[in-house]
């Protein structure tokens, strides 16, 4: 038995050792470093490069965009972002030459002597101001606009006892992964080798074939190497970066190393769109939704980036798992001259479950009830649609997880205590909840159009090697697919190894986001593991002159008529020497009734979503305004957790970086430029800010997950920022619809 | 500038200059890159090393400040073959995630131990306060090192109460 054992991670000794090689800790010999040079403002044009005459060009090696071999166009959805600048400059900290030499520090000498002349533009940095500031997008500055609708609006305003109305906003967050981005390209002849820090290897190969106007995949080999941490930040960015540093290393002949320092990692990458969201609500008084209008504007930055999909995910999310006929979402990403913003964990639907559970909150507070009785009434059931009309059939927990998760914290008793305390209380304390949802896998018919593969691999010593491009970020990728593979094969986890990503042995199983990994990926695996043993056992059938029906795999032996012939080992040995059934492999086939139409979004977005609860407990000392999360316990549905206590990992890291959105974690951007862009005054929280957890995993399995697992990896992201919102308006008893909620809002609240 | 001191209980003289950072001259001249820079400014911890036993952030130390001490990094705490219990704890409880802060952490959490071996969950966070840590959320880090201190104490009292001729 190999699932739900939490078996030693496949990467934990070589990472308690630190022999675990990231991109930094690797090096090649006569390898450049190179740097970047980047705009100073936010719109604009160039007009002239002037090299210092002082400096001894010579020693160093200069790209700019007329060394480009293919097109400067960094292959995404859109086509509208250049590697490197050529005229127009759309964002402060946009890269417009880069510079390689023997060291990082002439590398960096070297780029002080460079200026460059620009005539500036008008420019907009304000989210309000998107729509009617200057033109920098298509028509209208909309990268996208999405529009869902069910049911009768007007009506269901119509039927409503009461009506609620209330904008939200939200601020950029930072993935803040603790290993900056890296890369080192290594040139060879018609080919480069990328070695990084990155989620999604076969985007850099997507990436850098046009750049380097190379025609057959294999002649960009990407490596992945041990990463620390990504959380979407290292989704598509390493397509830039892997591309600088191709461009560097093609024109010096050598390998360059490109790592990134905090402030450039800051400054330059993209963060979580800023959003601000309006909600109008109808309600009964008996607290029944009869209408959800929704609007939601994302700040997209200056070039489009993965903006459309992240709206996406935050528009399908909006309305949350509640029963409700009449919804209308409006959705629009922005284009602005901000640094472009992008994937980050969760990838839009932190923001919408952000409002909409405060929302929920304020629907509470109008019908006279406690918040929880609100959930309770509204969650959804199975044999209830979401907002595209998805009918859920299987596998639905809120009910589950909000129990749960109440019972665990003792929601009801301190939400009365605390209530009680004396306005006068210097520590104040509060307890809130949050329920929400997060979707596995692509969006609607996304997985079909990926159609990722996995495969496997009997070496001669009769291991399984499992052959993926997903990326272990350090969820534990590597770990769960090879209990994956033992369980379907019946054998110990020490048989089943990783390959390792790289793009010129491993097949393309899709990219390492979405919460897609376990769910699809890990199902690949586990049915490349199921054919394998299908083919063995029929291959030793022939060997044996018998039946297959006779031949079973059980405990790591092959047994005939229950007599041991074979142990697995032995005869995966002999089928790799042999010429037996040594490999297996699967590309995914989109399940049967999967409906979904992409210009309505109607239909099933995702195979099955995952469900959480978080309770939130906080105190807030009023002479400092100092808030602390005491207490966080969390109870999600997972379907079934692999491996438990990295699940449970999963759920405390997320909610964390949950818990650091709402309270502490603030991303100060004016006219374009991010002003805090150091570890000192970019803050995450320390061991001292973060709460004990109390996790709880519930397990509702889904018939399409393998052994009926579903994503986790986003799922805690979502919930946590307004579960602790909404302790802190019970501490304060005001309301606090914008988060980050610092100590000075609540000074300001608090004393108007 | 001629710097003798002892780094993973070697003995040894470096010839460097006497500015660059004690981070660089692990990573780049004695190859122990275990010790992994995520900030280069004080703030995240990931290059803790012991020095004299305290855990000090490597980025912030230069090499003239090494000369006559002993630099302990997360290599020299790594026994020559298995792991140390703290560090089976941090793989077995579930410490690490993306493994860039586990050296840093594990360090910080050595000279923890070293001077307290009874630490409560509030002693221990507030030992690796200065190690930052993006995945885990802490709460399994935490655990980690109680575990390890009660194996070590457990460990002790062995040896304490063992026939003196064993
Ligand atoms: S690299 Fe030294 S504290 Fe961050
Ligand atoms: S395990 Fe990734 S930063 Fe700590």
């Amino acid at each position: 038995m190999s699932i739900g054992v939490n078996v030693p991670r496949k990467d934990g000794q070589s990472k308690v050792n630190g022999q675990a090689a990231y991109v930094d800790d690797l090096s090649f010999d006569g390898m450049l470093y190179g740097v970047t040079l980047r705009s100073q403002i936010p719109h604009g044009k160039i007009r002239a490069i002037q090299f210092d005459p002082k400096f001894d060009w010579s020693s160093v090696v200069v790209v700019d965009h007329s060394d480009i071999p293919g097109q400067n166009i960094v292959t995404l959805i859109q086509r509208d972002q250049p590697f490197l600048a050529a005229q127009l400059i759309r964002h402060v900290n946009e890269p417009i030459l880069l510079i390689a030499a023997t060291s990082r520090k002439k590398a960096m000498e070297a780029r002080t002597r460079i200026e460059i002349i620009v005539d500036e533009l008008p420019s907009v940095t304000n989210l309000e101001k998107a729509a009617t500031g200057v033109r920098l997008y298509g028509e209208d500055n909309l990268f996208k606009e999405i529009h869902i609708e069910k049911g009768d609006l007007p009506r269901g305003f119509a039927e409503a006892d009461y009506i609620v109305e209330r904008t939200y906003k939200t601020g950029l967050q930072e993935q803040m992964y603790i290993e900056p981005q890296g890369v080192i390209a290594v040139p060879g002849k018609d080919r480069i080798s990328i070695y990084g820090s990155l989620q999604c290897p076969h985007y850099v190969v997507k990436a850098l074939l046009p750049l380097l106007s190379f025609s057959h995949p294999d002649q960009v080999q990407v490596i992945q190497m041990v990463t620390g941490g990504g959380f979407g930040g290292k989704e598509e960015y390493p397509n830039l970066l892997a591309g600088h540093a191709a461009l560097l290393a093609m024109k010096s002949e050598c390998p360059v190393k490109m790592v990134y320092d905090r402030a450039e990692d800051i400054l330059a990458t993209t963060k979580r769109h800023p959003s601000i969201i309006r909600h109008k609500t109808g309600l009964k008084s008996d607290g029944t939704l009869t209408a959800l209008a929704i609007e939601i504007d994302f700040d997209g930055g200056a070039y489009a980036t993965l903006s459309e999909v992240v709206l996406s995910r935050g528009c399908i999310h909006a309305a949350g798992p509640y029963r409700c006929e009449n919804i209308d979402i409006v959705g629009r990403a922005w284009a602005t001259n901000n640094p472009p913003n992008g994937a980050f964990r969760g990838f839009g639907a932190p923001q919408t479950c952000f409002a909409l559970e405060r929302q929920i909150d304020l629907v509470a507070k109008t019908l006279g009830i406690d918040p929880l009785e609100v959930r309770r009434r509204n969650a959804m059931e199975p044999g209830d649609s979401t907002a595209t009309g998805q009918v859920l059939t299987e596998s639905v927990a809120t009910h589950k997880c909000l129990e749960q998760a109440v019972k665990a914290s003792d929601y009801i008793r301190k939400r009365s205590e605390y209530s009680k305390l004396l306005p006068k209380a210097r520590i104040r304390r509060g307890i809130g909840l949050s329920l929400f949802f997060h979707g596995s896998g692509f969006t609607g018919d996304g997985e079909n159009r990926i159609r990722g593969r996995a495969g496997l691999q009997v070496t001669p010593d009769g291991f399984i090697e499992i052959l993926t491009s997903s990326t272990d970020i350090g969820q534990g990728t590597e770990t769960i697919f090879a209990q994956m593979v033992a369980e379907e094969l019946g054998i110990p986890v020490d048989l089943c190894r990783n390959a390792g990503v790289d793009t010129n042995r491993v097949p393309d199983s899709g990219p390492t986001v979405a919460s897609r990994t376990c769910m699809i990926v890990g199902d690949l695996v586990r049915s490349a593991a199921a054919q394998l043993r299908e083919d063995l056992i029929k291959w030793l059938a022939e060997l044996e002159n018998c039946n297959a029906e006779q031949i079973t795999l059980v405990g790591g032996c092959f047994l005939l008529s229950g007599q041991r012939v074979a142990s697995f080992q032995d005869l995966a040995k002999r089928a790799c020497s042999e010429g037996g059934p040594a490999s297996a492999s699967k590309t995914y086939v989109q399940p049967e009734g999967l409906e979904w139409d992409e210009k309505t979004y109607q239909g099933q977005a995702y195979p099955v979503f995952s469900w959480g609860c978080d309770v939130a407990e906080v105190e807030i000392d009023l002479d400092t305004y100092e808030i602390s999360v005491t207490r966080f316990t969390a109870a999600q549905d997972v379907g079934k957790a692999i491996h438990p206590v990295m699940v449970m990992g999963q759920i405390e890291g997320g909610s964390l970086q949950a818990i650091g959105y709402a309270t502490m974690e603030e991303v100060l951007q004016k006219n374009g430029w991010i002003e805090n862009h150091r570890m000192t005054n970019c803050l995450i929280p320390t061991a001292l800010d973060a709460p004990a957890f109390e996790t709880h995993i519930i397990e509702e399995p889904f018939s399409g997950g393998p052994f009926g697992a579903k994503g986790v990896g986003e799922l805690p992201t979502d919930g946590g920022a307004p579960a602790v919102a909404a302790a802190i308006d019970h501490a304060t008893g005001q309301r606090f619809d914008e988060i980050p909620v610092t100590p000075e809002k609540i000074e300001l609240a608090l004393n108007p | 500038m001629k710097i003798d001191c002892t780094i993973n209980g070697s003995p040894t003289v470096l010839d460097v200059s006497p500015m660059r950072r004690l981070i660089d001259l692990l990573r780049e001249e004695m190859k122990l890159t275990g010790t992994k820079e995520g900030c280069g400014e004080g703030e995240c911890g990931a290059c803790t090393v012991l020095i004299d036993g305290e855990a000090v952030n490597s980025c912030l130390v230069i090499a003239s400040q090494i000369q006559g001490r002993q630099v302990v990094t997360i290599e020299g705490l790594t026994p020559r073959s298995g792991l140390t219990p703290l560090q089976e704890s941090f793989v077995r409880k579930g410490g690490l995630q993306c493994g860039i802060c586990t050296p840093g952490m594990i360090v910080a959490a050595r000279a923890l131990l070293d001077k307290n071996l009874e630490p409560d969950a509030l002693e221990i966070r507030t030992a690796i306060a200065g190690n930052l840590c993006r995945c885990t959320g802490y709460h399994r880090i935490v655990d980690s090192i109680l575990e390890a201190a009660e194996l070590e104490r457990s460990r002790l009292s062995l040896v304490d109460t063992a026939p003196p001729d064993l």
